[in-house]
């Protein structure tokens, strides 16, 4: 089963395979952390020539969730660009196709950490994003509730009859999503890291992403 | 020709010695542009090597550096300098000698630039950061000779590649530069000649009298081996009674597991307390110096060890060596029993003890090769262009360079010497700009045309990742191992970082021989604290696997010929002979099938003998083969010599299996998908330069965002630019190493249609000991998926999760 469904302060949520988050009640798709451009800042920033396809096949993928859901709104949850001379920087070909993806929707691009702040593409931008009964940011608040954030990529990790098997994961209690990260080039923090396991509640569940999806007690 | 100048001849007559005439022929041969001497340890090999440097220096004083020496070993660059000292200060020469690796301070590294010591002991990777410098030239103004000792060792590995790119480099900076090669006895000496020389230049091959034949034998014992395994846990009696009747016992292990497993229980059973010793590369620097100088001291009876204790340093007294396990490759059986007794003219002494039924058969075959003295080995083929990026990346930082010369140079180096120009370019565009079919790269391109016409780097700083990065030892994947609750106490040892995943805490297992119980990871050290058990839950860590060698398999499958095995002990014989009669014996040019139904399933068995590695991959290509057609393969599990698929269905031709564009495809599609495949990506990417290992402190982030795997660099690659340099290097390394299909292919071109499929109506003699193996593979596929959702239904159960 290539999703995962569950509710957040009422509203009922769908995880989907590929580490977007889908709302059907309000045909939102929200995704996280695509560090567009990240091979570009990485050649910049230290002259290793990584393959320079991430941000084609992060927007295939981005593509695919979007002709499948039909989504009217889609919320990047912030840290979309490796930075903003990276956003800058993409090619032609991939801004025209950003442009594309955003025809005939709303668009909004959250800040993040490291695209603080907005970028020359279309779209809405904003430092967060209300839509009650929920609340759209990139870096989740401790003390709030339905709350929908990313930036710390999690991952979570099951080990069964010796094998130890990790995938990227949602995190979920009943205050609280995290997404992991949608991007190509992302790696991820385990759900094991003082932060997510003081962030999140006791009985929070990690929802790992993949072909089928299974969803454990958060490992920590 | 330059004559043994008086002071050094009185010296050896001083010391009651003689100069063995190799050591003579190399003086003799000082001019010669590059010498090889192969010689038995114990000969006096490295003396030979540093003769015409002191001749040299005895009759002409000289500035700077004059001879560089290069070992495969930091410990053995120390150990090089403490034995020249004795007779440099007893023959009277102002010389200076020093070493310098990866443990030399940095305050006398800097000083070693500006003023070079005559002459300077150091390691492949030590030597190639020096040429990275600007001041390359200075260093090395003067050099006239290179000494490379271990020069066998070298010749097999990536580091011997990049020692030779790093000689060309010298050469074009001292065109008169002098090699020496100094190696252990070898099958085929033109190869490793080759490699040493510039190319074209010509190499003299000295060799020395390889000594007495060595006393070999298989090692008696009362019990009975094992059907399958590798532990050799049976012949620990035996074993501790032939360490009382020795001085000193060297018991080598095929791996760090093995070593482990058995050094532990030797230490159960060692009820005279003789001191025993550990030895191998997961274990802590400091933990093995301490063995090594307990060793030298004499103070140990025996050590249990691996490939670490193979090469060069001088052991003192070692009067016996005990293989546990087929040894393998019988190159390096012979170069490991010449570690029993360093005096030169004495026979070494050294025992074979078989770990299992099949290992009989093994040993046999090898103690025959070590009589005929049939080496073996593999011919290596050309040098891989991982590393060959690398050097141009540190051409780079050495100063801007002509790529034309720069190619002459690369291609004058021995395992370059087919290096054609569009190789290089592309591997010079790969520097550059990564290569890609996208070029994305314009602005930040890595490496820069000047207007001139010379390459440099577009940012100089860079020059320090490149360098950061330098070596092809690929050991990033281990974890080091730490007791918890001592902070900065002494590590004890390394493990796989694959491993430290699988273990949860609470789980036991064994390092240094010690039983440690698994506490948790905290950043990257995996932390232990003592346990009192005397069985630990886990084994070890895997550690590298050799495959049987070609040689020694074509041996093998020769003996099956014989109508009957009188060398062999009768339960073996036994054994063989009840094959021959239920089923039939693998025969060489053939290749034997067996299918039968066991315990409700089907069960093929491929007797391919291609090696551990080639047959783990036959087996991976075969179940998906088995796949498409739909005979629900379940899983697999190889040897050396067979792998055994078991299964929902029969298959009735199996001949189109075999087929060897079939596999060929298989390699190229599916299995380019396959866990290996990525491992073997990730060490050529390193080694290129495309993934860095190590990154300086002042640009290390939090490390979250920082960090992907490589898996998808692979993934990327392959679904974007699939005919990138990088997955030509990866497909060209898979020939050999982990993968080694060029061992499936030599086996196919062996056989050709010449295929034996006997159909049988229960499991074989041959077959039934594989069962027992461990490392069965299950196919994965819904496998893997089936396993998810099993364990997170029970967590969720557990944790009362699920509604």
């Amino acid at each position: 089963m290539n999703r995962h469904d569950f509710t957040l302060a009422g509203a009922p949520l769908v995880a989907l395979g590929s580490g977007a988050l889908w709302w059907p009640g309000q045909s939102l798709l929200c995704v996280s952390d695509l560090h567009l451009g990240k091979s570009e800042r990485i050649a910049r920033r230290s002259g290793t020539p990584l393959p320079p396809y991430d941000t084609r096949d992060t927007l295939t993928r981005l593509g695919g969730d979007l002709a499948q859901t039909n989504a009217r709104v889609i919320v990047c949850l912030g840290d979309s660009f490796d930075d903003i001379a990276a956003a800058d920087a993409l090619p032609e070909e991939e801004k025209l196709w950003i442009a594309r993806l955003q025809a005939g929707r709303r668009w909004v691009w959250i800040e993040g950490n490291h695209d603080p702040g907005p970028v020359e593409m279309g779209g809405t931008h904003l430092a967060e994003l209300p839509v009650p009964p929920l609340t759209f940011r990139h870096i989740a608040k401790p003390g709030a509730s339905g709350e929908i954030s990313g930036h710390y990529h999690p991952k979570a990790t099951i080990r069964a009859r010796g094998r130890s098997i990790t995938r990227s994961a949602f995190l979920a209690d009943r205050d609280r999503v995290i997404l992991p990260a949608y991007g190509t080039y992302t790696g991820g923090l385990r759900s094991h890291d003082q932060i997510l396991s003081t962030l999140m509640r006791r009985e929070a569940i990690a929802i790992l992403t993949g072909h089928n999806m299974h969803a454990i007690p958060m490992p920590r | 020709m330059l004559d043994l100048p008086e002071q050094i001849a009185a010296w050896f007559s001083s010391r009651g010695w003689s100069i063995h005439a190799h050591q003579a022929a190399m003086v003799t041969h000082a001019d010669d542009p590059a010498v090889l001497l192969i010689a038995p340890t114990g000969g006096g090999k490295t003396m030979a090597g540093f003769l015409p440097t002191l001749a040299d220096l005895t009759n002409t004083p000289h500035d700077g550096m004059h001879t560089l020496y290069v070992s495969p070993l930091k410990a053995l660059a120390a150990d090089i300098k403490r034995n020249l000292r004795t007779p440099v200060d007893e023959i009277g020469l102002p010389i200076r000698i020093e070493d310098r690796t990866g443990d030399t301070s940095a305050t006398q590294k800097k000083r070693q630039r500006a003023d070079p010591p005559h002459i300077l002991l150091t390691t492949p990777e030590s030597l190639a950061l020096l040429t990275s410098y600007e001041d390359a030239p200075r260093m090395f103004a003067g050099l006239k000779r290179i000494v490379v000792d271990e020069i066998h060792a070298l010749a097999e590995s990536k580091r011997g590649d990049q020692l030779m790119l790093a000689l060309a480099r010298l050469q074009t900076l001292c065109p008169d530069l002098r090699r020496v090669g100094l190696s252990a006895t070898v099958e085929d000496p033109q190869a490793v000649a080759r490699l040493l020389a510039r190319h074209p230049d010509p190499c003299t091959i000295l060799e020395a009298d390889p000594g007495p034949v060595p006393d070999i034998a298989m090692l008696t014992t009362n019990a009975m081996p094992p059907w399958s395994g590798g532990g050799g846990a049976y012949a620990i009696p035996a074993v501790l009674e032939q360490v009382k009747q020795h001085k000193t016992t060297l018991i080598f292990h095929n791996t760090r597991a093995q070593a482990e497993i058995f050094f532990h229980n030797l230490w159960l059973a060692n009820d005279d307390a003789l001191p025993i010793g550990i030895h191998h590369g997961s274990l802590d620097r400091q933990q093995r110096e301490r063995v090594e100088q307990a060793m030298v001291r004499g103070q140990l009876r025996a050590i249990v060890c691996t490939g670490s204790l193979d090469l060069g340093i001088d052991w003192g007294d070692v009067d016996l060596v005990i293989q546990i396990g087929a040894p393998k490759n019988v190159k390096r059986l012979v170069q490991r029993i010449g570690r029993a007794n360093h005096r030169y003219n004495a026979p070494s002494k050294a025992l074979l003890v078989p770990a299992n039924r099949f290992e009989v058969v093994e040993c046999v075959a090898a103690l025959e090769a070590v009589r005929e003295n049939a080496l073996d080995g593999d011919p290596r083929g050309p040098g891989p262009l991982d590393v060959l990026c690398q050097h141009i990346l540190i051409a780079a930082c050495a100063g801007p360079f002509d790529a034309n010369s720069l190619y002459t140079e690369m291609a004058s180096a021995g395992p370059y010497r087919a290096l054609t120009r569009a190789a290089f370019d592309d591997c010079l565009d790969f520097c550059a700009t990564g290569g890609y079919a996208l070029r994305a790269y314009d602005k930040w391109k890595r490496l820069m045309q000047r207007p001139d016409g010379l390459w440099q780097l577009r940012d100089p700083r860079n020059a320090q990742r490149i360098r950061m990065n330098i070596g092809t030892i690929q050991d990033a994947d281990l974890l080091k191992v730490r007791m918890k609750r001592s902070r900065g106490g002494k590590p004890l040892g390394e493990v796989e970082e694959a491993f430290a995943a699988s273990l949860t805490p609470g789980d036991t297992f064994l390092i240094g021989g010690k039983i440690v119980r698994y506490e948790g990871l905290r950043e990257m050290t995996v932390e232990v604290s003592r346990d009192k058990g005397r069985k630990p839950k886990v084994a070890v860590f895997s550690g590298t696997k050799f495959a049987t060698s070609t040689q020694l398999s074509a041996r093998i499958l020769d003996m099956f010929l014989q109508p009957d095995w009188p060398t062999l002990p009768q339960h073996t014989a036994d054994w063989l002979r009840l094959q021959r009669h239920l089923s039939r014996l693998p025969a060489p040019g053939r290749l034997l099938i067996e299918s039968f139904p066991h315990d409700g399933r089907e069960h093929l068995c491929v007797y391919g003998f291609a090696g551990r590695n080639a047959q783990q991959t036959l087996g991976l290509l075969l179940t998906k083969r088995l796949e498409e057609i739909g005979l629900n393969p379940l899983g697999f599990v190889s040897t050396d010599y067979a792998t055994l698929i078991w299964g929902l269905d029969a298959p009735d031709d199996i001949r189109p299996l075999f087929d060897i564009e079939a596999l060929r495809n298989g390699l190229d599609t599916w299995l380019a998908g396959n866990a290996v495949m990525k491992r073997t990506f990730r060490a050529s990417a390193t080694i290129a330069g495309l993934i860095e290992r190590n990154i300086p402190s002042s640009q290390k982030k939090s490390g979250r965002q920082a960090m992907f795997s490589s898996d998808i660099l692979y993934d990327t690659l392959s679904k974007y630019d699939p005919d990138h340099l990088m997955l030509k290097i990866t497909r060209q390394e898979a020939l050999r190493g982990l993968v080694d299909f060029g061992r499936i292919e030599e086996m196919i071109a062996r056989v050709g249609d010449r295929i034996d499929h006997v159909r049988l109506e229960r499991i074989s003699p041959l077959a039934a000991p594989l069962l027992l193996e461990v490392g069965k593979v299950p196919i994965k596929g819904s496998g893997e998926e089936q396993l998810l959702q099993e364990e997170a239904d029970r967590l969720m159960q557990a944790a009362g999760l699920d509604h």
